[in-house]
């Protein structure tokens, strides 16, 4: 399926998501939107994996793993986050990360 | 131009438009539905690259789990059609700049570098085979990993329903947006 | 060395033990129990000592017709190198354990006498407490195996002294004095630290026994190297004197003595007449085999400031009226008297004789100042007075003080056969010998001893009638027993052949009395004796007269030659003035400043970056961002 597309392209589009997610890190405002970019994150590197376990290493199983295994870590990074984003605004009544400033000097 | 080549630029295309969807989006839903379109094209590109059992996982797990949680959370904290206030100018352009910076580091060391490919045989990847290899201690067998992040999950889950658990209300805590 | 000393150990110990116990739990007992705890534990101490004194001279064998050193104890205290460790020990050699008669004889009676003195005292256990500390440190000294040890108890016993000068606290005129008495004696300990370090540098080791080997490498190292002409040894050696002379209260390091007397009588006899202010005889008598061999220089030293400092003591105590001040000069004479006596002695044999006359002398000493010392403590607590102006007469109400303090007068005198005659004689004989122009100065110091102490006794007991508040009585037998059995001392303790026991070597040799020379000095001292009975037995007007004769003379002796005024002008108008006054300044203004300005800097520069801490997530996450691509940027680009 994957005849004809270099492993540059998967790579590119790889990066492409990573900087989109930080991006959305550095200016979300909404700590919700925070955790979404994050998925981006961790997505963009999923492929990376599982592009180079594909066209570099075709005979081994890592690539596959390790995706699978960072799934399961972005869950339950997302439970516990949503949890967090729950208590602050329960504590702060806002999930705008401007507002809860307490380690501020 | 092959057919799977459209498809995956088409993918590619649903990818890069959706997340800067998601990170621009000045709706939290729509961002979610988003990040909800971007999480299943990444699956049809796992489809592409053969990894059938991972695809399948990246839609349970991702589309059904994650993102529904998140648009749980999102109508729990905000109103749905609460616009977030636009974005800092000097904040996003300073972003922006980093990041089309980093981009174009990335992209250019990825073009400049030459990857060198194994010439082993490619593996037959089925449900079998990650089963065993999940359980396995031999060599290539990933039980340790498996059983921490079980281990990590469980725990994730204890701390996520302790954190989120309503106790004595915080009478005392600052409220910046109350006076 | 077979012979077993392990039990010297206890004889330090108990008295540490006694302090600790009377220190901690004093105010729980009742005053009388403590002082008595305090008092059994020194007859203990008494007992042990005069066991130890007879098995040691009596009772263990020769080694070459010598007494030999025993180390009855020793341990390493702290260990930092292979070549340098303190360690604790026991050194038992004849003058360490003729000191520990003569501290325990002379303790153990100011125990039993301040029974009675300090009867009603507030803070009697305190006192007792203090008194064994100072019991420990002075038994500690006097054993000590290694000159490190004896400076740690050296400074022990400085603060003793200070503590028990310091006793009446809510007496001002006793707190400066014991602030005074603990500066001038830290300052000469500087010296004698100095010294110490330099010794022991140069000999590379602190033990007694390996220092004062004269034929040992030790003794021959060091005086090759010189400075300012004197060797490096004989400079240590003049370093650790100076501690000696701040101890032993020899001129300028005196002035704290007199002061001292502020603290309780009995305390006076212990401390400032018998033990502690020998301690620096006691010192250079330690290192005798040294100063002897590889720095005579330096013994020149001693022997021409203990004459010094014995005249100019003996003029001074002619002119006070304050009883303790002249009793507090006479012991300066009679150190300066001692370490006269070892400057001018030789080594070996018959030559020695100034070294086992100096110690004969502070073993009499001790016996008869301290008699002095507590029968002046017997008349203060009669008339509650310290002024001799204030006493007259006597002799009917104080009988049995009145017969001590005679015997201690002739005594001090050196009338046969009391037994400062004997001591006296033997260091005049040495002097003679040795430097003719020191003899001279002691003769006269012979005759004066014996005018001022007798001008003191017939002020005392006979004079003018005075009449008293209330009419004086006789003390408690607590205190006259100890006056009767030191006046027995006295009176005996010339007849002990010294020369048999303690020497330069070890090795006894035969003494005699020199009559040629002792005769002159038993007429110069009746003639002091006659002098202050003419002026003094019956109410005159002739001391006005002999004062207004040598007006200007009685005036600068009465007034101690000016030498705390000295002191006082070389202190705050010079070192304070020009030293002292711009070291404040420096450190107040550019230590002090330098180390203000930083932390202001500081302070001026964190407030000003501290909007970097904003608390804002995203901020920090811009920068770490931002860091980790340039990093990157770096690494890819640049690195290679």
């Amino acid at each position: 399926m994957n005849n004809g597309i270099p492993l540059q392209y998967f790579l590119i589009l790889a990066s492409i998501m990573f900087f989109v997610g930080i991006y959305g890190f550095l200016t979300r405002r909404n700590l919700i939107g925070i955790l979404m970019s994050v998925e981006l994150i961790l997505n963009s590197v999923n492929i990376n994996f599982l592009a180079f376990n594909r066209y570099l290493y075709p005979d081994r199983l890592e690539g596959l793993f390790f995706s699978l295994f960072i799934i399961a870590v972005a869950a339950a990074e997302a439970a516990v986050a949503i949890a967090i984003i729950i208590n602050i605004y329960r504590r702060f009544s806002t999930v705008n990360v401007e507002h809860v400033n307490e380690m501020r000097f | 131009m092959e057919m799977n080549q459209i498809i995956f630029i088409l993918f590619a295309a649903i990818i890069v438009v959706f997340s800067i969807l998601t990170v621009t989006s000045r709706r939290i839903l729509r961002a979610a539905v988003s990040l909800l379109f971007v999480l299943v094209s990444t699956a049809g590109l796992y489809f592409m690259l053969n990894f059938a059992f991972l695809a399948a996982v990246q839609l349970a797990l991702y589309a059904g789990g994650i993102v529904v949680l998140i648009i749980f959370s999102i109508l729990l904290t905000s109103h749905i059609s609460q616009k977030m206030e636009a974005v800092d100018l000097k904040k996003s352009v300073f972003s922006a700049l980093a990041v089309i910076l980093g981009m174009i580091l990335t992209i250019t060391t990825i073009l400049q570098f030459s990857f060198q490919a194994t010439t082993a045989a490619a593996a037959e990847i089925n449900m079998e085979v990650i089963g065993k290899a999940m359980l396995s201690y031999e060599v290539d067998g990933f039980v340790l990993p498996f059983e921490l992040i079980s281990v990590l999950l469980l725990a994730a889950m204890v701390a996520a329903i302790i954190i989120a658990k309503k106790g004595s209300p915080v009478s005392d805590a600052p409220n910046p947006d109350k006076p | 060395m077979t012979t077993d000393f392990g039990y010297a150990l206890l004889i330090p110990l108990i008295p540490l033990l006694m302090f600790l116990l009377l220190g901690l739990a004093g105010n729980q007992l009742k005053a009388r129990l403590s002082g008595l705890l305090g008092t059994i534990g020194l007859g203990v101490v008494f007992v042990l000592s005069y066991y130890t004194a007879y098995k040691y001279f009596f009772a263990t064998e020769k080694i070459a017709g010598a007494f030999s050193k025993i180390t009855a104890f020793d341990m390493v205290w702290l260990r930092f190198s292979d070549s340098l460790h303190i360690n604790m020990g026991i050194l038992l050699d004849p003058i360490s354990v003729m000191m520990l008669v003569v501290i325990s004889t002379v303790s153990f009676m100011v125990h039993i006498y301040s029974l009675g003195y300090m009867k009603g005292e507030v803070g009697f256990e305190r006192f007792y407490a203090f008194l064994s500390l100072f019991s420990f440190s002075m038994l500690g000294l006097v054993l000590a195996n290694n000159i490190f040890q004896m400076y740690i108890f050296w400074e022990l016993v400085g603060v003793s002294s200070f503590l028990l000068i310091g006793f009446y606290y809510q007496r001002p005129t006793a707190v400066l004095a014991s602030k005074k008495a603990f500066i001038v004696t830290r300052f000469a300990d500087l010296g004698f630290l100095i010294g110490i370090l330099l010794l022991s540098f140069n000999t590379g080791t602190f033990d007694f026994s390996i220092l004062c080997d004269p034929q040992g490498a030790a003794i021959a190292t060091g005086s090759g190297a010189a400075f300012l002409g004197l060797s490096v040894m004989t400079w240590s050696l003049i370093f650790v004197f100076m501690g000696g002379a701040g101890k032993s209260a020899m001129f300028p390091l005196h002035i704290w003595l007199p002061d001292a007397m502020e603290g309780p009588t009995p305390v006076s006899a212990l401390i400032h007449a018998a033990t502690m202010v020998v301690a620096g005889v006691y010192l250079v008598a330690r290192l005798f085999p040294v100063y002897i061999i590889s720095a005579p220089d330096a013994l020149v030293v001693v022997a021409y400031i203990g004459a010094f400092s014995s005249i100019f003591a003996a003029v001074i105590a002619c002119t006070q009226t304050d009883i303790k001040r002249v009793l507090a000069y006479s012991t300066m004479s009679q150190i300066g008297l001692m370490m006269v006596g070892l400057g001018v002695s030789g080594y070996g044999g018959h030559e020695g004789l100034g070294y086992m006359a100096s110690m004969f002398h502070l073993f009499t000493h001790a016996m008869f100042k301290a008699l002095l010392f507590l029968g002046a403590g017997a008349i203060i607590h009669a008339v509650h007075s310290n002024h001799m102006t204030e006493m007259g007469g006597l002799r009917k109400y104080l009988p049995i003080t009145h017969i001590t303090f005679l015997i201690a007068c002739l005594t001090i005198a050196g009338i046969p056969p009391f037994s400062a005659f004997f001591s006296k004689d033997e260091i005049l004989v040495a002097a003679w010998h040795h430097d003719k122009l020191i003899f001279a100065v002691e003769y006269i110091v012979a005759g004066l001893t014996a005018f001022y102490m007798f001008r003191l006794y017939f002020n005392i007991f006979w004079g003018k009638e005075t009449h008293y508040h209330h009419t004086p009585h006789e003390a408690p037998a607590v205190m006259t027993i100890p006056l009767i059995f030191l006046a027995f001392l006295s009176v005996f303790s010339g007849f002990i052949p010294f020369s048999k026991l303690v020497t330069t070597d070890g090795i006894p040799f035969e003494g005699h009395i020199d009559w040629s020379l002792a005769l002159p000095s038993v007429f110069i001292g009746l003639v002091g004796i006659i002098i202050a009975m003419v002026m003094y037995k019956k109410e005159t007007s002739l001391p006005d007269k002999v004062a207004a004769t040598f007006k200007h003379g009685y005036k600068w002796a009465f007034n101690k030659f000016y030498m705390d005024e000295v002191y006082m002008f070389v202190t705050k108008k010079i070192i304070f003035a020009y030293i002292s006054t711009p070291v404040a300044w420096f450190d107040r203004h550019i230590v002090d400043g330098s180390m203000n300005g930083i932390s202001r800097l500081t302070n001026a520069f964190s407030f000003r970056i501290r909007e970097f801490q904003s608390g804002q997530l995203q901020k920090y996450g811009f920068v770490f961002i931002s860091g980790v691509l340039l990093l990157t940027f770096l690494m890819v680009y640049l690195w290679n």
